[in-house]
């Protein structure tokens, strides 16, 4: 081995508390890298691989009654490859032992069961045996929720009749990945099941012989899909259709997608933070490290060693530690990765998991890292280049402190020598202090924005559903009936209140612009359903023209007073022109909303409802569900704290996983920026902490004048990384943006505190492991010699 | 024991002795090597004398300097300020000893770079008992008008000449100087001895100065030779000259 590297291997050995603190900084970022580009990587490939192997259907619509014949004349498209007519409907079930309604959607499957399109992975038991239309196979995480398994039998109100189902097999498909029952915004599969029914079991309960109600398609590959759209939908039309849909806007698929998306988003953001510290820490090491190597560079230039070598000679040490940062990032990111994939198969229900990292996310953390490491140490390394060796070999100048190097030296005049000290020295590098606290403040700020997930959701959860659906259940009928309707649900056990609102699937286009999206219709001075402004200041819903959500005004680029052209997708079809009369701000959601009578006016029916809104009396629910699970006219029942609970469920756990990252890799950040900013100081200032030792100051005092700088600097660091962590939280925010979710920006005082507590431990920790080196401070040997 | 050290006869009927060092052993251990820097040397210093330790460098002198300042403990041997063991003292009780009664010089200054002169002497006087006004320091080593200097814009013989005025400025029972003029030129280094004499002279500190400058052992009341971990002469001089008078 060449002596110069034999060297630096020495003083990476020397440096070992120091080149590990910056290894892990960079590791944590090459790890967040790794996982979320790993596991997004995974989850494509696992969903891909899924949806080719049990066909997952290109194109997905959905009809009020149609002949079979038209799955014939659709088949007929031009870029067509398959199709397979369906029934779909939904059914309310009744299930031993637990009170409140089950929604489940019953879709049609060949008997025997012949596999097409979103075929069913059978897990266990068998699929229904022909004659035997009582047999059905479930989902399996919906049968998991409840204990069923193959033999397992429930009640089921089928169009009005209530029918005993015996459940003969359990089965996943690519179609409910993500299963999401009617107007649920996460997956409850307690309340919500998919079951599989023979096709002539569900034609015979609906009565949809030789017809069919859902459709669903391949393509051949090149086949233009807007064009197939647009045929579907017109071929549809006559037969009550409400517009197809592609595979992306598929509601299971869009959720697994979204998922990755916000996985690409996490590996953009974060690891640019704890890159951008590791190369302002690898930089600071650097430069001291230098600073106490004049003489040995000076000599290596008295030997012949040109410029270049000395300079790579010190990149090699950041190329070093970037190195060790990247291979611990790289094994911390597959083992993450790998985690976070199974999470997601464990979730999602993947039938296999294929865990496929591939080398280009390996490839890139590596590069990314050296190339920041690099550029923070390159500064460094070139000053070491340019030194002309006489004047290497001479000890620095001492650093001059003057009078005038600004008025903070005279506000540090009433202070004791010990705080002059620190004070005087952190104000003569300010740059170096500011990064520091930078550093430090990232920290603090990286976990705020992951503390504030917190608080969003409980906003989230507040502004839905308590500020706006004040609502306890949404009872959504089979299809719309008179208003007279809410009357006999008043009457009901434990009703309260009861509200008539519509809901009606419609297109609405600007220009070029368009969106499907539910008109909802809501009376004039609803109290289960309250809108707000800004301001929070309630919204009267105008007697005629449009109320959209912002983000919805925003995805169609409309404002106030302009006007959108309404595809009603339902009944007979009109189509018309209404203006946007106001926007308003939601979290969840892209809502339009409607006054009901304008509604029922633009479909030429008077006076009806499809979903009732109920408040109820919580003693007695078990009546009310008891009866609800009996009437022909209820499609589903949502109840809002079942919503609440597992919004929180759901959402609250995958949470809870990143806040715990997160707090992991902010202390590392922390501990990493602190120490090394200490064991800096302490390599530059040994000699007067020495000096004060021999004047008889005791450990714990020169602690003081070490340990003050850096508390001073992590005191500096809070409002720092609260205004970071602010602004990460923004970022993410407009980051994650999706048309279902919208993180509100609230970062509660606790969250401040919080992330400032953790961030504070972790350099209270950094700071002991210093502290246990001024103890061993030879006084002697540091007196002895000349700096 | 190679050499006895006595009180200067004129004085010792006045002067109590205020360090007393007796069998000190220093060994250390290069590796596998041991060094004994300090070999069974007996040593006394009486209040108010001024002792000059003399050697080449190696022979012992600084090792022997530091463990009578509390900064180093012997191998061997026992170490008595006034009433008080040293030998087997805590880290605590030794900084105290240095806090309260020791007074250091050393070659380099060390002076705390960020702090004015003054600063630099409040620094002491800040933890002391009965300090002098840091100006008063100052002004006893001929600074008086450099106090709010910084080191930065200090000569080398002004720096030392804070270094001294830091170390006396908390009236201390002993000071040790360790190669106090190895830095400077001979004109400099004469300020500084002088310094160091009128301390000694109108404080009453005893004062032991490390040189291997022979020519300052004419300033001393009495000069032990150091060679090889030993004292190997010891010199008394009936007439202390005036640092001015000395040339090198």
């Amino acid at each position: 081995m060449h002596p110069l590297n034999r060297k630096l291997w020495r003083d990476l050995y020397r440096l070992r508390g120091q080149a590990l603190a910056i290894a892990l900084i960079i590791a944590s970022g090459v790890a967040v890298l790794v996982m979320s580009l790993a596991a997004a990587q995974s989850l494509l490939n696992s969903a891909n691989a899924y949806y080719e192997r049990y066909r997952f259907a290109d194109v997905f619509a959905t009809v009020k009654r149609a002949p079979i014949s038209v799955a014939r004349r659709i088949a007929q498209i031009p870029g067509v490859q398959q199709v397979e007519p369906r029934i779909v409907e939904q059914a309310t079930l009744d299930i031993v032992g637990f009170e409140e309604p089950v929604v489940a959607s019953l879709v049609s499957i060949s008997v025997p069961y012949r596999p097409t399109l979103n075929r069913l992975v059978l897990r266990s038991g068998r699929f229904p045996e022909p004659g035997h239309n009582h047999e059905v196979v479930a989902g399996e995480a919906f049968a998991e929720a409840h204990s069923m398994h193959p033999g397992s039998t429930l009640q089921a109100l089928i169009n009005g009749r209530k029918q005993t189902l015996v459940v003969v097999g359990l089965a996943l498909s690519p179609e409910f990945v993500y299963a999401i029952g009617p107007g649920a915004l996460v997956p409850d599969s307690k309340r919500y099941g998919v079951l599989w029914m023979g096709r002539e079991a569900l034609e015979a309960g609906y009565d949809l012989d030789a017809a069919f109600n859902d459709i669903v398609l391949s393509l051949w590959h090149g086949a233009s899909l807007p064009s197939v759209l647009r045929e579907i939908d017109r071929l549809l039309r006559p037969y009550g259709g409400v517009g197809a849909v592609a595979r992306k806007d598929q509601i299971s698929n869009w959720f697994v997608m979204n998922e990755i998306t916000q996985l690409h988003n996490i590996a953009r953001i974060l690891p640019v933070i704890f890159l951008a510290v590791g190369a302002f820490l690898a930089n600071m090491i650097l430069a001291r490290l230098i600073a106490t190597e004049r003489s040995e560079i000076g000599l290596l230039k008295a030997f012949g060693y040109g410029d270049a070598a000395v300079a790579w000679h010190y990149a090699k040490l950041i190329v070093a530690m970037t190195a060790l940062g990247v291979l611990i990032g790289w094994v911390g990111g597959y083992w993450l990765g790998l985690w976070l994939t199974s999470v997601y198969a464990v979730f999602f229900r993947f039938p296999t998991l294929l865990y496929t990292p591939g080398s280009v996310a390996f490839a890139v953390a590596a590069l990314v890292s050296l190339v920041a490491t690099l550029s923070g140490g390159v500064g460094a390394a070139r000053r070491a280049a340019r030194l002309p060796p006489a004047e290497a070999m001479r000890p620095p100048e001492p650093p001059v402190f003057t009078r005038n190097q600004g008025a903070f030296y005279r506000f540090t005049d009433w202070l004791d020598q010990a705080s002059r000290i620190f004070l005087r020295q952190a104000l003569r590098w300010p740059l170096r202090s500011l990064l520091t606290s930078l550093g430090i403040g990232a920290a603090i700020g990286i976990l705020i924005s992951a503390l504030q997930w917190l608080d969003a959701i409980d906003r989230m959860v507040e502004a839905y559903y308590y500020e706006q659906q004040r609502q306890d259940a949404i009872v959504a009928l089979v299809g719309s009936e008179p208003d007279s309707i809410t009357g006999d649900f008043l009457r009901l056990p434990g009703v309260i209140a009861a509200e008539g609102h519509r809901f009606v699937a419609a297109r609405l286009h600007n220009g070029h612009l368009s969106q499907r999206e539910a008109l909802i219709g809501v009376p004039a001075g609803s109290q289960l359903e309250i809108l707000r402004d800004d301001s929070g200041s309630r919204i009267t819903i105008p007697p005629n023209g449009l109320l959209l959500s912002a983000k919805l005004a925003e995805m169609l680029d409309v404002s106030v007073g302009e006007h959108l052209r309404i595809e009603v997708l339902e009944g007979r079809h009109p189509v018309v022109s209404a203006p946007v009369v106001a926007l308003f701000d939601t979290l969840i959601g892209t809502p339009a909303y409607m006054h009901i009578d304008a509604l029922n006016e633009l479909l030429k029916e008077r006076n009806q409802t499809n979903a009732v809104f109920l408040l109820i009396d919580e003693h007695q629910h078990q009546r009310l569900f008891a009866r609800l699970k009996t009437i022909p006219a209820v499609g589903s029942v949502m109840l809002r704290d079942a919503a609440i609970q597992m919004f929180h469920e759901s959402v609250g756990e995958t949470i809870l996983i990143y806040v715990t990252f997160y707090t992991f890799f902010a202390c590392t950040l922390a501990i990493g920026v602190t120490y090394n900013a200490m064991r800096i100081a302490l390599s530059e200032r040994g000699r007067e902490l020495a000096t004060l030792r021999v004047l008889g100051f005791y450990t714990g005092e020169i602690s003081y004048v070490l340990l003050g700088e850096a508390a001073m600097l992590v005191v500096l660091a809070i409002p720092l990384g609260c205004l970071m962590g602010f602004g990460l939280t923004v970022i993410l925010a407009s980051a994650f943006e999706t048309e279902l979710f919208r993180i509100p920006l609230v970062v509660e005082p606790a969250t401040y505190a919080t992330a400032t507590v953790v961030v504070l431990i972790a350099t209270l920790i950094a700071g002991i492991l210093v502290h246990r080196r001024l103890a061993h401070l030879d006084l002697i040997a540091v007196l002895k010699t000349r700096e | 024991m190679v050499a006895q050290t006595s009180a200067p006869a004129s004085s010792a009927a006045e002067h109590r002795p205020t360090l007393i060092g007796s069998g000190l052993s220093k060994t250390y251990h290069a590796g596998e090597v041991a060094i004994h820097a300090l070999r069974q040397v007996d040593i006394t210093l009486y209040e108010a004398e001024l002792v000059v330790l003399l050697g080449p460098s190696g022979s012992g002198k600084s090792t022997l300097l530091n463990i009578l300042g509390g900064l180093d403990t012997p191998t061997a041997g026992e170490v008595r300020f006034r009433d008080h063991a040293l030998a087997g003292a805590s880290d605590t009780e030794l900084t105290r000893y240095r806090r309260d009664h020791v007074g250091f010089v050393f070659q380099f200054y060390n002076l705390i770079a960020s702090l004015t002169a003054a600063e630099n002497i409040a620094l002491v006087t800040e933890i002391a008992r009965a300090p002098l006004a840091p100006a008063e320091a100052l002004a006893t080593v001929g600074l008086a008008d450099r106090v709010d200097a910084f080191p930065a814009q200090l000569s080398g013989g002004e720096q030392q000449r804070v270094a001294i005025a830091r170390a006396i400025a908390k009236q201390p029972d002993i000071l040790l100087c360790d190669e106090p003029t190895g830095a400077l030129d001979s004109r400099t280094g004469v300020l500084v001895l002088e310094a160091i004499a009128q301390v000694n002279r109108d404080l009453g500190t005893t004062t032991a100065l490390i040189t291997h400058n022979a020519t300052i052992a004419d300033m001393a009341d009495r000069v032990l030779r150091f060679a090889d971990g030993r004292i190997v002469d010891v010199q008394e001089n009936a007439v202390r000259k005036a640092p001015g008078e000395l040339s090198w």
